[in-house]
């Protein structure tokens, strides 16, 4: 059997979840919400359908079992906030339609040979860091809970890190395939650890610097986690030198560490993460409340869930109006959310969904042939992963909470779009290189 | 590259295996822990939104039910108003809840626990709790407060042949519907309120019982075969108990007479001796096969029932212990402490020949389609005597009523037993503690019934017993 008709076979499951999760929200509050509310359902699988046709046409090599992977989070994502707020489906449904022409316009761009991308390096490079920063530009940047990560223009807020992850990963996916060789031979041992030579140590810490200086600046211990693990997670398979990775995380921790020391706002964000029960830091703006509740949630959540539909997300307090009782449930929270409404047994799943997606990934990444081609989809496959584990480890108290989106799921433009332009990028990678193995 | 690339992939694993462990910590292994989490108020925003089960009285009378508000969640309204106060409780999201609404509480939010859910997730059912028939009844019950009259007591009535709680009144009281406004609420619990009006004085007061507990004396004096009812001792006054001298009820003199007539005419120093010649281990036994020493076994939260007894310092003693005058204790004096539903415990156990039936509120719970789940079965908490040593001291206390100093508790045509009580408490409110116990019809007894005023005056034949008499005359309408 072809790819492609793989691919359509491995949709069947996610259409049967995605008819299902609508049908079952409609039936749990049909009093509620209009009869149209099933055409999001269609909407859905009429965009699964068109991407199939354009891979079909354009890519018909490419791995068959991301994007019926990717569809099944996205479907899971939509119902769950579809759910939430329908307003905000909508809204998600429309990031989808875009995000998928966005999808469509970057594999006709990056057709014939993705790997015109190593010749914009640094231009992609200067971009990612220029999106990073962002945020912390007067007038435009925004802070939420002390953590610069969004940026408002008129009424649309975007999450530039988002973009920001995969311009970094280009960058330096293309910088490693050069410098690999470099970093192993001129390595010399010392005290035990093998240290990667001074001339290209250089490069390699000011990339720390930059963690550090996003750490510093946009005050997210998760992100800078996220990008600094995807970065280490290519060194690592750039040069196979474990001492590297180690050197690496250590001075991460060292760094983090004196950030604590220095900055309030980090210090606040541990505190809150360490007891997220104590009254004082429960109390406080921006302090330990999402977390707690999140943990009540999911509590709730038991091995089956309450019910689709049945969670508690807000509450009418005094005089009427609507209290959040999980703040940000369509975005940071909204893996919360699952957990209690379809428990254990729906979170599982859908952490192994992830985990199938992200094998898929390194699988691409193991068959691609030259070195640029393995080290872009393990880099995009590393930063997805961490992203889930950041954001997910967040909810779950693993580490301190952050304000990043669980990728394809959590209620979000960027996010969306990015993300497509990820798998664009996976898909695009995979095609060529299966090409290359069946040739 | 490609191993580093396969070892990335099990660090990958590992995280997410990580994600999964966390996410079973809070789910399953650390929930109880968050649920019960001071912060936590999911569980109580949870219960607003369900449509609690009604409470009725044994006639069908609705005692508690959930009413829907704009917002879609259920507040809790009592159309009995204060009637029932204390056996059925409140429940507000704001104050917690008491009484039946507590101790069933889950049956009447309908938790069924991880698969009763899942079960409902399938069928899309809401969540509804089921209705709890109680065994109360409204008329006695209103008569029971009527004859209360403002003072400060409890009336409970049992029925002796199954336990069923027919009457549990205590005053003052408090109308359920009125305390969420915290103004209300606040008078009723502020320290300087000496009413103590939330307070059920039925089951969490603790009163000396005075000569009420002469009947416990007479059940061990009978059963232990060490008396009959004909038994002779000698009434002089005083006596010298346990090294003091004790006296009668106005120091009277009685010279030789039988027990019947010591209980008929409540001799102290007559059950002073028997109870110094049974001795403290024979008056553990019997006390113990009524109730006495333990928290009672009724379907109330066990915050709102109290154990009767000896009491040292607030904490029980047991009978047998040195610091116990048993021949005070036998006359119902030196530290006991009792509850009116022990007292009619001790009644009902009389009454239903030497069988103490466990007292019990709950008669069924009924669901939503009237189908009942669970029907609390009549139990026996203990056998306290012989059927021949109940009547014994059934015949002796129907003298009491007939021509001693219970005669006020008499009804028409019907035989009463009973025995009254005045324990001298010398509190500034009032001197005396007024009790009287009994029950009806003396051949056939279908009700059990315990009376208590506090701060009184007069005694428990001029002030209880006519209260005791207004309920079983309601009761065995």
């Amino acid at each position: 059997m072809s790819a492609r008709n793989r691919e359509l076979l491995a949709l069947i499951p996610a259409s049967l979840l995605v008819t299902g999760g609508f049908t079952a929200v409609f039936i749990e509050r049909h009093n509620v919400l209009s009869n149209g509310s099933l055409t999001y359902g269609l909407v859905f699988l009429g965009l699964c359908l068109a991407a199939h046709v354009l891979l079909r046409f354009t890519l018909p090599d490419a791995d068959p079992y991301l994007f019926p992977l990717f569809a099944v989070l996205a479907c899971v994502g939509l119902v769950m906030i579809y759910r939430i707020d329908e307003t905000l489906a909508r809204q998600q449904a429309q990031w989808f339609v875009i995000g998928l022409g966005l999808f469509a316009g970057t594999i006709v761009l990056l057709r014939d040979d993705y790997r015109v991308l190593e010749r914009y390096r640094y231009t992609i490079a200067a971009a990612g860091l220029v999106l990073l920063l962002l945020p912390r530009v007067p007038g435009i940047g925004s802070q939420v809970n002390g953590a610069y990560l969004g940026v408002r223009l008129g009424s649309l807020t975007f999450q530039p890190a988002e973009f920001a992850k995969i311009a970094i990963i280009i960058f330096l996916a293309s910088y490693l395939r050069d410098t690999r060789q470099l970093l192993v031979i001129g390595a010399r041992r010392f005290a035990g650890i093998t240290f990667p030579p001074l001339k290209y140590l250089g490069p390699l810490l000011v990339v720390w610097g930059a963690a550090m200086a996003m750490l510093f600046l946009i005050q997210d211990i998760g992100s800078s986690l996220m990008f600094f693990g995807g970065f280490l997670a290519l060194l690592y398979v750039a040069t196979n030198r474990l001492s590297f990775v180690t050197i690496g995380l250590g001075m991460f921790a060292a760094g983090s560490w004196a950030l604590y020391q220095m900055r309030p706002t980090i210090q606040n964000r541990v505190d809150a993460w360490l007891h997220p029960f104590n009254t004082p830091l429960y109390d406080r703006v921006g302090g330990s409340y999402q977390l707690a509740q999140s943990l009540f949630a999911q509590a709730d959540g038991g091995i089956f869930g309450q019910g689709f539909g049945q969670g508690l997300i807000q509450v009418s307090g005094q005089g009427g109006h609507m209290v959040q009782l999980l703040p940000a449930a369509q975005t940071d929270l909204i893996y919360a959310v699952i957990t209690n409404e379809l428990g254990l047994v729906g979170a599982v799943g859908v952490i192994c969904t992830y985990l199938l997606a992200v094998e898929r990934g390194f699988k691409i990444a193991t068959l691609a042939k030259d070195s640029f081609s393995k080290l872009l989809a393990t880099g995009l496959t590393a930063v997805f992963a961490l992203q889930v584990f950041v954001i997910v480890g967040g909810v779950t108290k693993v580490i301190p909470l952050t304000g990043v989106t669980l990728p394809f799921i959590s209620y979000g433009g960027s996010s969306i779009l990015a993300n497509f332009v990820l798998l664009a990028l996976l898909l695009l990678v995979s095609d060529r290189a299966r090409r290359e193995v069946r040739s | 590259m490609n191993t580093p690339i396969t070892r990335l992939f099990l660090v990958v694993v590992g995280l997410f295996a990580i994600l999964v462990v966390f996410t079973s910590r809070w789910t399953v292994f650390g929930a109880q822990k968050l649920q019960h989490n001071p912060k936590n108020f999911r569980a109580v925003l949870e219960e607003q939104r369900i449509h609690r089960g009604l409470i009725r009285a044994a006639d069908g009378t609705v005692l508690a039910r959930s009413v829907r508000r704009s917002d879609g969640t259920y507040t809790r309204r009592y159309p009995q108003n204060g009637l029932f106060a204390h056996a059925v409780g409140y429940s507000y999201t704001t104050l917690g809840r008491t009484g039946l609404e507590k101790s069933r509480n889950a049956q009447l939010t309908g938790n069924q626990g991880q698969f009763g859910s899942l079960l409902q997730q399938v069928t899309g059912s809401e969540r509804a709790g089921d209705d709890v028939l109680t065994t109360l009844n409204p008329a006695a019950q209103r008569i029971a407060l009527q004859q209360l009259n403002g003072r400060k007591g409890a009336v409970v009535a049992l029925d002796p042949r199954t336990g069923a709680v027919k009457v549990m009144a205590a005053d003052p009281g408090y109308d359920p519907n009125k305390i969420p406004d915290a103004r209300v609420y606040g008078q009723l619990t502020s320290k300087s309120n000496q009413d103590a009006p939330l307070l059920n004085r039925s089951t969490q007061s603790g009163y000396p019982p005075g000569s009420t507990f002469k009947v416990v004396t007479a059940i061990a004096a009978i059963d232990s075969g060490r008396y009959t009812p004909d038994s002779i001792l000698n009434g002089k006054s005083p006596h010298i108990i346990s090294g003091t001298p004790l006296s009668n009820f106005n120091n009277e003199q009685f010279g030789d007479i039988t027990l019947t007539t010591a209980l008929t005419q409540s001799v102290n120093t007559v059950w002073a001796q028997v109870g110094e010649k049974l001795g403290k281990q024979t008056m553990k036994t019997y006390m113990d096969r009524l109730g006495f020493d333990a928290q009672p076994p009724l379907d109330l939260p066990s915050g709102e029932l109290r154990a009767s007894g000896e009491f040292r310092n607030g904490a029980l003693l047991p009978p047998i212990s040195r610091f116990v005058d048993v021949g005070r204790m036998a006359i119902g004096q030196d530290k006991l402490n009792v509850t009116p539903l022990q007292m009619a415990m001790v009644a009902s156990a009389v009454a239903d020949d030497g069988r103490l039936m466990k007292p019990h509120l709950v008669d069924r719970v009924v669901d939503r389609d009237g189908r009942t789940v669970d029907r609390v079965q009549p139990q026996q908490q203990s056998r306290v005597m012989s059927a021949a040593s109940a009547q014994k001291v059934n015949q002796m206390m129907q003298n009491v009523v007939r021509e001693g100093s219970g005669t006020a508790a008499a009804l028409q045509g019907i035989d009463v037993a009973g025995k009254t009580g005045t324990a001298e408490v010398g509190r500034s409110c009032g001197p005396n503690q007024l009790w009287f116990i009994a029950f009806a019809p003396a051949k056939n007894p279908k009700v059990a019934v315990a009376a208590t005023v506090e701060c009184g005056q007069g005694t428990g034949g001029t002030v209880a017993a006519p209260i005791a008499k207004a309920v079983m005359q309601e009761l065995l309408k």
